[in-house]
C-alpha cells in the first residue's frame, strides 16, 4: 500500500508524471512552475523516469514540441504559468483541435503588467475557450490524482483531447503537504499505454492539420465541440474507475456543508480550503451557509452545478480574475448564463477578488457572505463587486 | 558602486535585489560610469530591459524612462521606441537567456535591421531568476537545475552569432575587465546603429554553486584568469586557448 508522506506540491506533481510514465516532458522554467520541471529533468537525469527532456528555448516552444511529441505518439507532459501558458496561446488551439492528449500543469499567476509573480487565475481565464479539458484542484493530493487521470482521460479514444490541470501558485504548489503516491503497478493498471489511432509514422503516412476551406471548417469546429461536450461521461467514468482503484472520490462540483443552506459560496483552487474553514465556523454560529468547489471548468458542468445550487437563494461567487469591461469575473458569468434558463435560481452576487497573489482570509469570506446577502437583498447597480479593493 | 554614481539611481533606494557577489551588480556600475563618463543627460536615455535578474540592472533602479515588459520581447520594443522617438538614446540591458533563448529571434532580426539601440546582454550562463536552470550560453557539462548530468548541448557564441546577423560593433568583457569594459560601453554607445556587447558576469548562488566555483570572490578570480583578450589570443595555441574565453571587439563597423 501506498504510503502518506510529506512532499512538496510542486515535486508530487512531477512524480504523478513520473507515475504516468511520460515520454517526452518539453519544458521552459518560470515561477512558480519551476520546481515541477526541475524535478522531472532530474527524474530523466538520474535515470528514475526513462523519457526525453527537453529544455526548450521558450513556451512556445515548449508546447510545441509537446504537440510534435504527442503526435507521434508519446505520452507527452509540460508545465507552465502566466506568460508562458500566454506564449504557448496559438499552440493549445492547435494542440486541442490536432485531438493531442498532451498534459499540462498551469500553476496558475497572475498576468504582466505589472509583473507579478503571485496567484490568480487570469492566465486560467486568457485560456479558457482553447478547447483543453480543464480544471482546478485544491490541494497536492487531488493534483497528484488528476495527473494520473488527466492521461486516462485525455488519451481515452472517445475523448483524444489535451488536459490542463491548473494549481495555484505558491499557495498551493509550494507547500509540502501529506500526499499518497500511488505505487507504479498501481497505476499501470489504472492508465493502460497510450495507443493513438493516427500517429505520424511513415509506414503509414498521415495529413495532419492541413488547410479546411469554409465547407469543412465549421464541422471540423463542430465535431471538437462535440466531443469536449461528450467527454464529462468519460471524467465521470474515470473518477468513478478512480475511486474504485484509489479510494479516492471526485466529481465536477463539490457541495461542502450545503444541507439546508440558504447562501452558498462558489470558489475554485486552493481558496476552497480557507473557505470550508470559514464554512464550518459560520456553521457553527448557526449560520446556514454552505460551499460549492467547481472542479471541472471545462466541459463545463451545467447539470451538476444546476443541482447543487437549485435549493439555495444566494449564491455568492469568487472569481480571482476580471474580465475587463465584461460582465465581471468569467466564471461568476458563466454561473450565472448556466442558471438562466431555471425557473427555480439563486441570486446571484459575483465577487472578483485575490488578484495578483492578495491573500483571501476566512474572515474575508465571512466578510463576503454577509456583504453578498445585503446585495442579494438590495440589489446592485453594479454586474459585481471587487473585494477588498482599497480606493 | 561608488557614492557619486548614486546620482543615476532614483531617489530612495537603498538596496539591490542582487545577491551578495553577484556580477550584475557590478556591471550596474560600470554601466553608470559609462554614461557618467560620456556626460550623457539620463533625461534623453530610455532603458529597455526583458524579464531575469540581468532586467532589474536599470529598473526600477536607473533615474530615467525605464520600460521593464515581457521576457525575450525587449528588443523589439526597443525597436518601437527608437524608431517612433529617433531622439531617445535606447539602450536594452538584459540576460542571455532573455535576449539570445526566448528573444533569440528578436536579437538577430534587430541586429539585421541594424536599428540604432545600445545591447547589453549580461552573460551569466544560465537562468539566474528562476532559479538556475540551462541556457543557451550554458556550457558543454556544466550542471543546471535542468541538467543534472551536465548540459550535452554547445553553447551559442553570441558575439560571432550577432555579428554575422549584421551588428555593427560587436564586443566581449567580463565584469572582471572593468576599464576595457567601460570603453566599450562609451563606444557602443557612440556608435550609431546596433551595437552589442556581451558582458560576462558570475552567478555565485545559481551557477556557481552548482559547479562548484567557489565563493564570489573566486569565480571573479577564475573569471579573471580565463578571460584573455582577442589580440593576445591570436598569439596562442589551441591547446593554450582550451578554456580561455575570449574577449575585444570584435568589429567596431570598420571592416
Ligand atoms: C514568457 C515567460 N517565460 C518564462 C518566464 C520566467 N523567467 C523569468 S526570468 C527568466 C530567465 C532569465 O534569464 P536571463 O535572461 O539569463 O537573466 P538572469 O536572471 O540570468 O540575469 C525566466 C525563464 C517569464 N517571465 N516569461
Ligand atoms: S541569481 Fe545569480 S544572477 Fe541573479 S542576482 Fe543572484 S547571483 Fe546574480
Ligand atoms: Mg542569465
Amino acid at each position: 500500500m501506498a504510503k502518506r508522506v510529506g512532499l512538496e506540491v510542486s515535486v508530487a506533481v512531477g512524480d504523478a508524471a513520473k507515475l504516468a510514465d511520460v515520454d517526452v516532458v518539453a519544458a521552459y522554467p518560470i515561477t512558480p512552475q519551476t520546481h515541477i520541471v526541475e524535478h522531472l529533468a532530474e527524474l530523466v537525469a538520474n535515470g528514475e523516469l526513462r523519457a526525453a527532456y527537453i529544455p526548450v528555448e521558450s513556451e512556445h516552444s515548449a508546447m510545441s514540441a509537446c504537440l510534435g511529441a504527442s503526435a507521434v505518439g508519446a505520452r507527452t507532459f509540460t508545465a507552465t504559468a502566466s506568460q508562458g501558458l500566454e506564449l504557448m496561446h496559438e499552440v493549445l488551439y492547435v494542440a486541442s483541435a490536432l485531438r493531442l492528449p498532451i498534459v499540462m500543469a498551469v500553476v496558475n499567476r497572475a498576468l504582466s503588467a505589472p509583473i507579478s509573480i503571485w496567484c490568480d487565475h487570469s492566465d486560467a481565464m486568457a485560456v479558457r475557450d482553447s478547447g483543453w479539458i480543464q480544471m482546478f484542484v485544491e490541494n497536492g493530493q487531488e493534483a497528484v490524482d488528476n495527473v494520473i487521470c488527466a492521461f486516462r482521460i485525455g488519451e481515452d479514444r472517445r475523448v483524444l483531447l489535451p488536459v490542463m490541470i491548473h494549481l495555484d501558485g505558491f499557495s498551493l504548489s509550494h507547500v509540502i503537504e501529506p500526499i499518497i503516491l500511488p505505487e507504479q503497478s498501481e497505476v499501470a493498471r489504472f492508465l493502460p499505454p497510450y495507443d493513438p489511432p493516427l500517429p505520424l509514422d511513415p509506414e503509414k503516412p498521415v495529413t495532419v492539420g492541413a488547410f479546411a476551406p469554409p465547407f469543412i471548417y465549421t464541422e471540423v469546429k463542430w465535431a471538437q465541440e462535440m466531443t469536449l461536450e461528450g467527454a464529462k461521461e468519460v471524467i465521470l467514468e474515470c473518477w468513478r474507475e478512480f475511486a474504485n482503484t484509489f479510494g479516492r472520490h471526485y466529481s465536477p462540483v463539490e457541495s461542502y456543508r450545503t444541507e439546508g443552506a440558504k447562501v452558498l459560496l462558489m470558489t475554485m483552487g486552493s481558496l476552497s480550503e480557507t473557505a470550508m474553514v470559514a464554512v464550518d465556523k459560520m456553521r457553527d454560529e448557526g449560520k446556514e451557509v454552505g460551499l460549492i468547489k467547481l472542479r471541472l471548468w471545462r466541459p463545463f458542468p451545467f447539470a451538476e452545478l444546476r443541482q447543487a445550487v437549485r435549493d439555495a437563494e444566494v449564491l455568492i461567487v469568487l472569481d480571482r480574475a476580471l474580465s475587463f469591461g465584461g460582465p465581471g469575473g468569467p466564471v461568476c458569468s458563466e454561473v450565472k448564463a448556466a442558471l438562466y434558463r431555471e425557473a427555480r435560481r439563486p441570486e446571484v452576487v459575483g465577487f472578483v477578488g485575490g488578484l495578483g497573489g492578495r491573500d483571501i482570509s476566512m474572515a474575508d469570506f465571512e466578510e463576503m457572505v454577509n456583504q453578498g446577502i445585503k446585495l442579494a437583498e438590495a440589489g446592485s447597480e453594479r454586474e459585481f463587486e471587487i473585494f477588498g479593493v482599497r480606493e | 558602486m561608488v557614492r557619486e554614481l548614486e546620482k543615476y539611481l532614483r531617489p530612495g533606494i537603498g538596496v539591490t535585489t542582487y545577491c551578495p557577489g553577484c556580477g550584475e551588480a557590478i556591471l550596474m556600475g560600470l554601466i553608470l560610469r559609462a554614461i557618467d563618463e560620456l556626460g550623457l543627460n539620463m533625461d534623453d536615455m530610455l532603458f529597455v530591459s526583458g524579464i531575469g535578474c540581468a532586467a532589474w540592472i536599470p529598473s526600477p533602479y536607473f533615474n530615467a524612462d525605464t520600460l521593464h515588459t515581457l521576457h525575450g520581447r525587449t528588443i523589439a520594443f526597443a525597436t518601437g521606441a527608437k524608431l517612433a522617438n529617433p531622439k531617445l538614446k535606447v539602450m536594452v540591458i538584459s540576460g542571455d537567456g532573455d535576449l539570445a533563448d526566448i528573444g533569440g529571434n528578436h536579437l538577430i532580426h534587430g541586429a539585421r535591421r541594424n536599428i540604432d539601440l545600445t545591447v547589453i546582454c549580461a552573460n551569466n550562463m544560465n537562468y539566474g531568476m528562476t532559479g538556475g536552470q540551462v541556457c543557451s550560453t550554458t556550457p558543454v557539462g556544466a550542471v543546471t537545475m535542468t541538467t543534472h548530468q551536465g548540459n550535452p548541448f554547445p553553447p551559442f557564441d553570441l558575439c560571432r552569432l550577432v555579428r554575422a546577423a549584421g551588428a555593427v560593433y560587436v564586443a566581449r568583457y567580463a565584469v572582471t575587465q572593468p576599464l576595457p569594459l567601460i570603453r566599450s560601453i562609451k563606444k557602443a554607445l557612440q556608435t550609431e546603429g546596433f551595437s552589442f556587447i556581451e558582458a560576462l558576469t558570475p552567478c555565485p548562488v545559481q551557477f556557481g554553486r552548482r559547479n562548484k566555483l567557489g565563493k564570489p570572490a573566486e569565480m571573479l578570480k577564475s573569471l579573471m584568469a580565463r578571460c584573455v583578450m582577442k589580440e593576445r589570443a591570436e598569439k596562442l595555441s589551441p591547446e593554450e586557448l582550451k578554456d580561455k574565453i575570449i574577449t575585444g571587439e570584435f568589429t567596431d563597423g570598420r571592416d
